[in-house]
């Protein structure tokens, strides 16, 4: 608080007796402050509310007589319209096209970073670091128009017409590795080229060779940035919408063929939300006890992610 | 002992040309993904790219030219022989309905020739081709033209561009060629309208309080924690809020029905002024985080010389503090504003309407967005709006390419160095 004693020493130098611009500047400055508190704890309002509403409307879900919370989360079935309600279909079926997003953007994503950071030269850098950005940026629902309107073509004429379904989660997990792969490039890059100078250096004069210091020296050192950027590729793609609503298929489906059609969680939110809802029914309802569910397996991974990088970061000078 | 050390060496140079030659094959690897990487980008742009021209087989219920008086061509006529001509052709029913809307003699130009081509010519897009199609199979194109006029003698084959000046000036139609994107664009602008009144001085505000004020305790960390949870928050999720608080429970205030003004083609909470709000939540923490960094850049020296003459806290943050940050805060909310643009799912679930035709004009307004205008064209089968959804994505990217440009150049324009 210096504004107060520098106040105190001039009152003290000269008299002046009449305080109360200064004491109006002081209400004001408080009101000012408790404003501004105010709007730093709307995020914590935000969260409360995402807490409270999820938790509300689910629980009214759950306490309906025809579902139970262990045939939700166990039941094979989601059929609303005969009281069927597992998330299994559902659930499996965002795994799948997680586990195919994941396959693509890791390996991809990794090469692409050690590239940018260990090889390429500074211009090759300059020009794809912002590019990859740049991409970073591009809606969600353009990525959904490729993978219908290309890369499902692509897939049947590969495999096959009848192997491959119209709607599938094959082509919408590959896309949506294509959507993610900038994302854990730009972070595993950046965490690579925090790793100093003079480690490369050292091992260089030991004789490796730039692969050696790459695998052996950079890449354990930046390790925890990267496995950040993992939990925080595969969080996006859980709760991934637009890709899978418009290329995955309607309809949950309880299989692990990517030729397949079959519905996620978000899909499902978005196909049953998408017409005009009617509140107090079960569909509303059970949006909100698959985003609560969709909710926690998200922020669950995210606050991971944040441990990894406070707990195992390494610090150099 | 010299044996050992001899073969040592002898094994390490061994080594030595295999650890190169992995070496290599390694960096081609490397190299080759992010090949890989960039080709499977760049197929995302060619493939909407040529979706966006192609040929197209049009059919129309009557010929142009047949329209022709005294040899002045249908589109040089005047606006009364186009009234006249409307009157001719259309039921009286119709243009009775026309006429409630808004009468024909005080319609533009414009709004009377898409009259004319929706109502009187019917266009009707009949068989369309890709980019590359149009270009290496154009006999096939012709075979299946001449096939095709046989059962429609009017149809006429065209190369089309999907993306054209007057995509952006004409609304929702049933038919894909004189479907446009006015009403989306307006509602794209007024959500983000709101969007921004709603996160951007809150965002600013939280920024200034997390940098300035906020002391080290738990509930600062407990804030600066959340904000940067909310921001890995999955997007539908903030479209479930939506439609529980802003669309729900806030229904009165959203729909307007607390100012007694109810737009009567919505009376419910589905209305621009919840999707806007909802956008506002979803970009708050990345405007949060983005103007921290930009207040945190100011350096601690202006603070000191500002309290040094004796200014109180808000004084240095309201003269120094904040015109030194500002660009900064606004690259950042450009960058989270360009986000909100894009984004589908949320909108999907606070009840983008599907399909209207009428243009916003209020904050309670229905609604339809850019991304919604995609989304919808997208999931439809027939391949015609499938080329009007690749022309509107090409619009959108380029709005977000020229905000992001300005971003950067806001960035490296006013960016200082102390």
């Amino acid at each position: 608080m210096n504004e107060r004693t520098d106040g105190d020493f001039m009152t003290q130098g000269y008299p002046i007796r009449n305080n109360g611009l200064q004491k109006k500047i002081k209400a004001g400055e408080t009101i000012i402050q408790v404003l501004l508190f105010l709007a730093g704890f709307v995020s914590i309002f935000t969260t409360i509310g995402i807490v409270f509403v999820l938790g509300k409307d689910a629980w009214l879900f759950f306490r309906l007589p025809e579902v139970t919370l262990w045939d939700f989360l166990t039941g094979t079935t989601w059929q609303p319209h005969i009281n069927e309600f597992g998330i299994l279909p559902l659930f499996m079926s965002t795994l799948l096209t997680t586990s195919i997003a994941m396959t693509v953007a890791i390996p991809l994503g990794l090469a692409v970073a050690i590239y940018l950071s260990e090889y390429a030269s500074t211009k090759v850098r300059k020009i794809l670091k912002p590019t990859l950005e740049l991409l970073a940026g591009i809606p969600t629902i353009v990525y959904g128009y490729f993978a219908l309107t290309m890369v499902t073509p692509l897939l049947r004429s590969i495999f096959g017409e009848n192997v491959v379904e119209i709607y599938n989660t094959g082509s919408a997990g590959l896309v949506m590795g294509i959507l993610i792969l900038p994302l854990i490039a730009s972070i595993c890059e950046d965490s690579l080229s925090a790793v100093p100078r003079t480690l490369r250096d050292a091992a260089y004069g030991l004789g490796a060779t730039k692969l050696e210091v790459a695998i052996r020296i950079v890449l354990p050192a930046a390790l925890s940035g990267i496995s950040a950027a993992i939990i925080l590729g595969i969080s996006r793609a859980i709760g991934e919408t637009m890709i899978v609503a418009v290329a995955a298929g309607a309809g949950p489906n309880l299989t692990l063929n990517p030729f397949k059609g079959a519905e996620t969680m978000t899909g499902h939110i978005v196909r049953i939300s998408g017409g005009d809802l009617s509140y107090d029914s079960i569909d509303y309802d059970s949006i909100f006890a698959i985003g609560l569910f969709l909710f926690l397996i998200t922020f669950v991974l995210n606050i991971i992610s944040q441990r990894i990088v406070r707990k195992y970061r390494e610090v150099y000078e | 002992m010299i044996v050992k050390r001899a073969r040592e060496t002898n094994d390490f140079s061994e080594n030595l040309s295999l650890r190169q030659r992995s070496g290599k094959y390694w960096h081609l690897m490397f190299l080759a993904a992010t090949i890989i990487g960039i080709l499977a980008l760049s197929a995302l742009i060619i493939n909407i790219v040529n979706s966006v021209f192609g040929y197209v087989i049009m059919d129309s219920k009557i010929n142009p030219s047949t329209l022709a008086v005294n040899g002045i061509e249908l589109e040089d006529q005047s606006t009364d022989q186009w009234i006249q001509l409307l009157q001719e052709k259309l039921s009286s029913g119709a243009l009775k309905k026309l006429e409630d809307e808004k009468p024909l003699s005080e319609r533009s130009r414009k709004d009377l020739f898409s009259l004319i081509e929706t109502r009187v010519l019917k266009y009707k897009v009949l068989e369309t081709w890709s980019l590359y199609d149009s270009l290496f199979r154009k006999s096939e194109i012709v075979n299946e033209y001449l096939r095709v006029k046989k059962e429609y003698p009017g149809a006429q084959l065209q190369f089309r561009s999907w993306i054209r000046g007057d995509l952006i000036m004409r609304s929702q139609s049933s038919e894909a060629s004189t479907a446009g994107i006015r009403t989306a664009v307006l509602g794209s602008l007024w959500t983000i309208l709101f969007t921004i009144l709603f996160a951007f001085p809150l965002g600013v505000g939280a920024a200034i309080y997390l940098e300035e004020y906020a002391k080290d305790n738990w509930l600062n960390r407990l804030i600066q924690t959340n904000i940067n949870n909310l921001a890995g928050v999955p997007s539908i999720i903030y479209g479930i809020l939506g439609l529980a608080i802003f669309v729900r429970a806030l229904e009165p205030l959203t729909s307007g029905a607390l100012f007694g003004f109810v737009d009567p083609t919505t009376a419910n909470g589905r209305t621009i002024l919840s999707a806007g709000l909802t956008l506002g939540l979803l970009v708050l923490p990345l405007v949060i985080i983005n103007a921290q960094e930009a207040i945190r850049a100011v350096p601690q020296s202006l603070r000191k010389a500002s309290y040094g003459l004796g200014a109180t806290k808000w004084q240095t943050i309201w003269a120094h503090v904040l015109p030194n940050a500002l660009p900064g805060i606004l690259t950042g909310t450009i960058l989270a504003i360009s986000r909100a643009i894009g984004e589908t799912a949320p909108l999907v679930v606070v009840g983008a309407s599907t399909a209207i035709t009428f243009d916003p004009t209020s904050p309670f307004s229905k609604f339809t967005t850019l991304p919604i205008q995609i989304y919808q064209w997208t999931s439809r089968p027939q391949s015609e709006w499938r080329h009007l959804a690749a022309a509107t994505i090409i619009f959108l990217l380029v709005l977000l390419l020229c905000l992001n440009a300005a971003a950067i150049i806001l960035r490296n324009r006013f960016e200082k160095k102390y």
